[in-house]
């Protein structure tokens, strides 16, 4: 029964509810599904088949027993390899982590088998999440399933990739920079990164900490907004969590609608770089806004400019320190221990072996921002830019309730093309970056095919932090208007694998 | 090993005027780590007592200890410190292995606690103040055992083995401003300091600061000028100095050591010494290539903390007397001098005093136990009193029963070897022992007239007028009753039969 | 520019314990400087009077009460341990102070 796999989350959950489908039945379908499409595609690092179809058991157990069943039962997940799951291997795409297994599951992992859904597996991810292409990830790249060839984002490659490939309806990613939307973006899902702080990080392997954010993904606006609210929600275990309620993201999403909003268009979000059919569509996308009810703002942010700057010192310095636990001492690779060398060699040694490129980049980068006699004009400045960005974003939403943008400058590049030019990856994020910084919420999802190269392009909502259910109302508007102007979900113009 | 070139004492101080800091590290007593809920117990088997965070695992995060907050501004406040209205944790980047994190999470340029003071009193009772410059959280290392060198060193080790469970446990470190004007008295103002920062810690009952468990340890910086100038010299850190003692000691054999270089036409170089505990001498730490970069920036994980001004007047107000204070009360109280206050405050026998007083005792007879037979008694067996297993409640009922005439001072000797010996409390060992005042005057009166019978030429002698000569009757009594009577009630009985009176 | 030289590359390598080999020094030493180059217009806002933000969200004081929560197993926690002994992480050994 290939339907399965063509299922949202949502009618799966529905469907094991009532009983016409079971969870295992669910799981095997899309088991199959990554080994028939996965070789090609490289979504995930590690599939978990025991334990998912253990967990779709308990769940069908749990269905006949009459036990109150939570909102996503049955429904299968890929989970980021950058999330620690008891007992089942975590890489962050890292071979500095191969072979290790936590023996702790992440908080949101918890959440997940808590309220029944089951994790499939681990995705693929640039290492460290330090990507916007997957192609950094120790393990190789994955292909983005509207062309092979093609990068499927970043660092959230393998996730975007296994929903775009119908290998699971839902997927978790974490955005510090781009990670979920960008993904998103250039393979035709939805991708939310949550306002900092409403998903907890514990357990969620750090890169940047006051940036990283995890959240959902998935091919519908609702489907996100159910797993939104599924791993939500204040943490004890992780200091910067937010301590009130989650935002009513799903009630948000069943009752999309733009009407009466004001909706803010950035002036620093477009020129040179942007692609032209990208452009094309969102402005269309805008045209869309107005017809649905909108009224459209322009605004003035021009701290946005100093936005990417400030991000590649501020994320390498954190992730210097960050990563400095990988020192092979008490988990993970260790290399040159021949019982004459020091501790200290064979830190070096292995962390020269076990980190990729990119990351030994921006861990110098890092280094060298936080070192002394730099630390003020680097560091202490791009605190200061950080500063004028969340002011920006407070000035531009007393005037809107919602700004939108494109998601990305350009469509998916072909795997190779940025590889060795640092500078020329970073600009994948231009537009994701600033929500980053301040804090806030953002969404991204398709709004058509760039005329061009007939790749999707995504269009980008951000909303006040702790406003995350504008995102959904606003998205599930949008959402309903493509898919009857498409007369189908853009992702059904994919090539089938 | 080079002999290290020392100057006399006298000479050193004769040329150049000493000037230290201290850096205290005090491991709080709270039940659970700085940053995670494992347990701080002591004693536990190795790596039993962590957690992903304290461990340093991917993924995991700090929460912070309120109490280790809390303790931290009592200490401030209690080292006349201003508590921050608001202060951030700071990451302390450098790779150590028995650091799990490979940075250590501690507070850079925003400490809890500023600008302060200690009043520290010298042996003869001078008072000196040293200028506090802040009170800092941090979180300790796990500890390393070297394992294939000799005795457990690092220096020729062929591996080392890390146990956790003391990684994460909370740290104040306290910093003196720079101590200048103490003059030859340097090296005793460094051990009053320290000695009198753990009183106060212990009085504030944040930690039991005990030194030789390593939960206070002290760092000594010390540079010389020379006399007349005002301008610093280059100092050397002597890291780890273990003891009240070996401050001190630490502190006269820089001087020396300074004192021998500079005169000898020589620089002193900033670096990191090692005290020996066995001669008291330091010896240069491994020179680093580089100077260490620590990298320190806001610890994103945790947010920042801003004491509410209530909550800090709460906590002051909850400050108990100073020790120094409390010490000079207690001197005054008891009508000692100065030497006889130091001797009990040296032997750890402050708070016990105390304690028997209030059980009952009467201070003079709580002193003389404490610090006679007792101070005897855990000196024998190379323990502190609070380790005997007597209480200040038993010594307390010891003196009761020496008041009421029941013991003497002999018996209660008896009692006391009696509840150390673990025979019970001591009126246990009274009735085991059978150890009580013969005070039937009934039969006392027949041991002194027996006494006098059989020792008749010696009552001729008393009777005659050498009353001196009555201990030996009393000797005679209190062998036949086994010293079980009151000896001076016996001396009344036998000189009243003599019908002599003194 | 100001231009990141081989030996600050080096130096860092040594700060960050990372074994650079000598090409990956000099392909570094050039990303780097045109990364910085790049970044270092931040400073365009280092004299304005503008408080750095290091946390996105003005939380403060989140603490927990001093409870004990368990521990993992000494098995657990050194599952991961690349080597161990008498229970305990078994590390080369350490140049450190003596
Ligand atoms: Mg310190
Ligand atoms: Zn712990």
């Amino acid at each position: 029964m290939t339907d399965i796999i063509k299922l949202t989350a949502a009618e799966i959950a529905e469907k094991i509810a009532a009983g016409d489908l079971t969870a295992v039945e669910v799981t095997e379908a899309h088991l199959a599904r990554i080994e028939a499409v996965d070789e090609k595609v490289h979504a995930f690092l590690y599939v978990d088949r025991e334990g998912a179809l253990a967990q779709a058991r308990a769940v069908d157990a749990k269905r006949a027993a009459g036990e109150k069943l939570g909102p996503l039962a049955g429904v299968p997940l890929a989970l980021k390899d950058i999330f620690t799951t008891k007992g089942v291997p975590t890489t962050v795409g890292s071979k500095i982590l191969e072979g290790w297994i936590p023996p702790y599951d992440a908080t949101l992992t918890r959440k997940l088998k808590e309220a029944d859904v089951v994790i499939l597996g681990k995705t693929n991810m640039d290492e460290f999440a330090m990507g916007s292409s997957t192609e950094n990830s120790a393990y190789g790249p994955t292909g983005n399933p509207w062309d092979l060839t093609r990068i499927p984002g970043g660092s959230g490659g393998g996730s975007s990739a296994s929903l775009a490939a119908y290998e699971a309806p839902l997927a978790i990613g974490t955005d510090t920079g781009g990670s979920i939307r960008q993904p998103a973006a250039v393979t035709a899902t939805v991708g939310v990164k949550p306002t900092y702080g409403g998903v907890s990080r514990y357990g969620m392997v750090a890169f940047s900490s006051s940036l990283d954010q995890g959240g959902p993904c998935a091919r519908t606006v609702l489907d996100a907004a159910l797993l939104h609210e599924v791993i939500a929600g204040h943490d004890p275990l992780d200091s910067t969590s937010i301590d009130a309620p989650v935002p009513p993201v799903v009630e948000a999403a069943r009752n999309g609608s733009v009407a009466g909003m004001r909706v803010g268009i950035v002036k620093q979000f477009r020129g040179e770089g942007y692609q032209a059919g990208v452009m094309q569509r969102f402005d269309e996308s805008v045209e869309l806004l107005k017809e649905l009810g909108a009224e459209i703002v322009e605004l003035d942010c021009p701290s946005f400019d100093l936005a990417l700057a400030a991000y590649y010192l501020i994320a390498p310095s954190e992730c210097s320190s960050n990563l400095a636990r990988f020192d092979a001492m008490r988990y993970g690779l260790r290399v040159g221990d021949d019982g004459t060398k020091s501790a200290e060699d064979v830190t070096a040694l292995t962390r020269e072996a076990g980190f990729g490129p990119e990351v030994k980049r921006r861990i110098m980068l890092g280094t060298y921002a936080l070192s002394s006699g730099y630390y003020d004009a680097y560091y202490g400045s791009a605190q200061k830019v950080r500063t004028l960005i969340t002011r920006d974003f407070e000035k531009a939403f007393e005037q809107v309730d919602v700004i939108v943008s494109p998601t990305t400058p350009t469509t998916a590049f072909p795997i190779g093309e940025r590889a060795d030019d640092p500078m020329a990856m970073y600009l994948a994020d231009l537009c994701t970056i600033p929500t980053n910084l301040a804090g806030n919420a953002a969404m991204s999802l398709p709004c058509g095919l760039a005329p061009e190269d007939g790749l999707p392009v995504g269009l980008q909502i951000i909303a006040p932090a702790m406003k995350d259910d504008r995102l959904y109302k606003v998205g599930a508007a949008v959402e309903a208007a493509f898919v009857e102007r498409w007369g189908h979900p853009l992702l059904e113009e994919a090539p089938s694998l | 090993m080079t002999v290290t070139e020392l100057l006399s004492y006298d000479a050193a101080l004769a040329a150049y005027d000493p000037v230290m800091g201290l850096e205290v590290h005090v491991e709080l007593g709270t039940r659970t780590k700085m940053f995670c809920g494992c347990s701080t117990e002591l004693g536990a088997e190795p790596n039993s007592q962590t957690c992903p965070t304290c461990l340093g695992l991917p993924g995991s995060l700090p929460v912070v200890n309120a109490i280790g907050v809390e303790s931290a501004i009592k200490i401030g406040l209690a080292l006349n410190c201003e508590i921050a209205e608001w202060c951030r944790f700071a990451r302390k980047n450098y790779f150590y292995p028995d650091m799990p994190k490979n940075f250590q999470t501690s507070q850079y340029d925003e400490p809890i606690a500023f600008n302060g003071y200690l009043d520290v009193q010298l042996e003869d009772g001078e008072v000196f103040r040293v200028e506090i410059e802040r009170a800092h959280m941090e979180e300790d290392t796990g500890k390393s055992t070297h394992v294939g060198g000799a005795t457990g060193r690092i220096h020729g080790a062929s591996h080392s083995l890390l146990d956790y469970n003391r990684a994460g446990i909370p740290l104040i470190e306290i910093v003196t401003k720079p101590i200048v004007g103490a003059g030859e008295r340097a090296p005793e103002v460094a051990k009053a300091y320290v000695a009198e920062l753990r009183e106060l810690i212990k009085a504030l009952g944040v930690s039991e600061a005990r030194m030789e468990m390593g939960q206070m340890r002290c760092d000594v910086n010390l540079s010389l000028m020379p006399k007349g100038s005002e301008k610093f010299g280059t100092r050397s850190e002597t890291k780890n100095v273990n003891s009240l003692r070996s401050v001190e000691r630490a502190a006269r054999f820089e001087i020396q050591r300074h004192a021998a270089v500079l005169q000898s036409g020589g620089t002193i170089i900033q670096e990191t010494r090692h005290f020996h505990e066995d001669d008291g001498s330091t010896t240069s730490g491994r020179v680093k290539e580089e100077a260490e970069d620590y990298r320190y920036f806001p610890e994103p994980d945790l947010v920042p903390v801003a004491p509410s001004r209530d909550w800090v007047e709460e906590l002051r107000a909850t400050l108990p007397e100073l020790p120094r204070v409390r010490r000079n009360r207690l001197r005054e109280d008891w009508g000692i001098n100065e030497h006889d206050m130091q001797s009990i405050l040296n032997a750890g026998a402050v708070d016990l005093i105390v304690a028997t007083i209030e059980a009952g005792a009467d201070s003079a007879a709580a002193r003389k136990w404490w610090m006679g037979e007792l101070a005897r008694n855990a000196n024998e067996q190379g323990k502190g009193l609070d380790e005997l297993p007597m209480t200040p409640a038993d010594v307390a009922r010891v003196a009761a029963l020496v008041a009421e005439g029941s013991l003497n001072d002999k018996l209660a000797r008896q009692v006391i070897e009696g509840v150390l010996a673990g025979e019970g409390t001591p009126d246990e060992v009274v009735d085991k022992r059978g150890l009580k005042v013969v005070s039937d005057e009934g039969a006392l009166g027949a041991a002194v007239d027996e006494a006098i019978a059989a020792n008749a030429g010696i009552a001729d002698k008393i009777r005659g007028g050498k009353v001196a000569a009555v201990g030996a009757l009393v000797g005679a009594v209190m062998k036949t009753t086994r010293g079980q009577a009151d000896a001076a009630r016996v001396k009344e009985l036998i000189l009243e039969k003599l019908g002599v009176s003194e | 520019m100001p231009g990141i030289t081989r030996e600050e590359v080096a130096h860092l390598a040594r700060l960050a314990r990372l074994e650079l080999a000598d090409e990956e020094l000099e392909h570094f030493a050039g990303q780097l400087d045109d990364i910085i180059g790049a970044v270092a217009r931040v400073a365009e806002v280092a004299d304005q009077d503008v408080p750095p933000t290091s946390h996105p969200l003005p939380l403060t004081n989140v603490m927990r009460a001093d409870e004990v929560r368990p521990s993992l197993t000494p098995e657990q926690a050194l599952s991961g341990a690349p080597a161990q002994e008498q229970q305990r992480f078994k590390v080369p050994q350490i140049l450190g102070e003596d």
